[in-house]
């Protein structure tokens, strides 16, 4: 491990790795660093193709090699702003967050985009779309008949009446899980998912295990969720290849009759909306 | 275009890693290059079709390997140079051109929420199209396997289904994403049985219900 050690110190005393972090914490630098990052790249590419340890089962990949000389280059030009968070992605900037930024920064200079725009866009989506909004579809559609009829017979507007529509919500369809059919969603070819009342979608959802197995296999991707069906019980997959997009009703729980409106929203996961799941009866409640 | 995104059946991609209380974005730039495709995406130069076609374009191997937002961030640099907004040039050096006119967004933050809360459709009532089909009609997906953007997957392809509903008339995809017109067409949700799909292994209760296009069905 020498041999690292001496080449975290050599890192240590590069400026550009200190650029690096402080960039990735938001500040704003030239774009020449980028390039210069690029270059440093090559540079420690070539260093670790000629270190001794590259080979044997204690050298690290460049990722990691690159974190470490980071976090070591990090902790001794900036030892407090670096750790006065709760950091707990990685501290060298990843490519893609600096290819991203370098983008972000070259379309605002072209006024292409508005970086103010971008931010109420970032907050839209981490604060005020999310599968709340479909909790609370589920909970209405549980208390309120005909609300239910509304959203099974035409989900768009009894959706809007709530107040949720927008991207990727165009078109809505709710199909309903009763004892004897479990309604499971998927998109196969891309990442279709209902925006307006899930929010975005978990990467689960978007990765390829999910989606190559939800239509061959959904009794073993429902088992792995922790859902076990009965083999009387008929699994409709719903493969979202337009733009109709699909919202699970799940079945309301036993040992909910005097819950209100709003507890029931808040028994609501976003797992049972595309079907993965099942809601869960409340603690304390005769499931 | 057969290509690595049509993943319906395929086996040996691993388990599924279901992360408790996962975050909205895993790291910031994620929520950057996502809300930056949105901003692109209001100059309107190409359209939805058009941007998941450009993803299904990466290299396989790339597909595979890179995650959700990085399939993003290259598709929309391919994008944007594709449709001139802005030049390979200035993506390499990161700066504008020079003497290049600044331009004026058309996505600001007067309008993010009220564009948000729009519902543009990809409904086309009023077009001319004939239903070939109705529902409860027994259809076929056809045997096609079209080099460009397609949304029948290949696992459906010759296989026989009913028409289960009827959601009317769309913008078809196979054109539209290569700026050949919307071509508006019935689009049907189409049930199989697993096991028309997938042969006796697969549940006689079990369905995959598939939203087809009328060109992409014929009467059995």
């Amino acid at each position: 491990m020498t041999d690292i050690r001496s080449l975290e110190q050599t890192l240590l005393d590069n400026p550009v790795v200190s650029l690096c972090a402080r960039w990735h914490k938001g500040e704003s630098l030239p774009y020449s660093i980028y390039v210069i990052y690029n270059i440093f790249l090559i540079y420690t590419s070539e260093i670790m193709e000629g270190c001794p340890m590259a080979n044997d089962s204690e050298s690290m990949d460049r990722r990691s090699f690159l974190k470490r000389a980071a976090t070591g280059a990090a902790a001794g030009a900036f030892p407090t702003d670096m750790h006065d968070q709760d950091h707990d992605h990685q501290v060298v900037p990843s490519d893609p967050a600096l290819r991203t930024k370098a983008l972000e920064s070259l379309l605002v200079e072209k006024g292409l985009v508005d970086s103010a725009a971008l931010d109420a866009v970032v907050d839209m989506f981490e604060n005020k779309i999310g599968p709340r909004n479909g909790a609370r579809v589920v909970a209405r559609a549980w208390v309120d008949p005909a609300y239910k009829k509304r959203l099974l017979a035409d989900a768009g507007p009894a959706i809007a009446e709530l107040g949720y529509s927008g991207a990727q919500g165009e078109h809505m369809v709710v199909v309903e899980n009763t004892p004897k059919a479990h309604n499971l969603v998927v998109c196969t070819l891309c990442s279709c998912y209902p925006w307006p009342v899930l929010g975005l979608p978990p990467v689960w959802y978007k990765s390829a295990p999910y989606r190559s197995r939800a239509v061959i296999d959904p009794r073993g991707v429902l088992r792995e969720f922790g859902t076990e069906l009965a083999d009387d019980v008929e699994i409709r997959v719903w493969d979202s290849t337009a733009e109709i997009r699909y919202l699970v009703l799940p079945e309301r729980p036993a040992g909910t009759e005097k819950m209100t409106e709003e507890e029931l929203a808040a028994l609501v996961t976003r797992d049972s909306m595309i079907g993965a799941a099942k809601v869960a009866a409340p603690r304390g409640g005769k499931a | 275009m057969n290509g690595i995104h049509d993943m319906g059946g395929m086996h040996g991609m691993g388990p599924i890693r279901h992360e408790k209380s996962e975050p909205v974005f895993h790291e910031t730039w994620e929520g950057r290059i996502y809300a930056i495709n949105r901003a692109i995406g209001a100059w309107r130069k190409w359209n939805i079709d058009a941007g998941r076609h450009a993803i299904e374009q990466l290299p396989p191997a790339d597909y595979l390997r890179m995650s959700y937002y990085e399939k993003w961030l290259a598709r929309n640099i391919g994008l944007l140079v594709k449709h001139g907004l802005v030049t390979q040039e200035e993506i390499d050096t990161g700066r504008p051109a020079p003497g290049s006119q600044k331009a004026k967004p058309p996505l600001t933050v007067a309008n993010v929420a009220s564009t948000a809360a729009q519902r543009p459709s990809y409904a086309r009532p009023d077009a001319d199209a004939k239903a070939r089909f109705k529902v409860g009609d027994r259809v076929r997906a056809r045997k096609i396997n079209p080099t460009g953007h397609t949304r029948l997957p290949r696992y459906a392809r010759g296989r026989e289904g009913v028409i289960d509903r009827h959601h009317g008339i769309f913008i078809f995809p196979d054109t539209n994403a290569h700026f050949q017109g919307e071509q508006p067409q019935h689009l049907y949700s189409v049930c199989f049985r697993a096991r028309e799909l997938w042969g006796e292994s697969a549940s006689p209760r079990d369905s995959v219900y598939l939203d087809l296009w009328d060109s992409y069905l014929e009467h059995t």
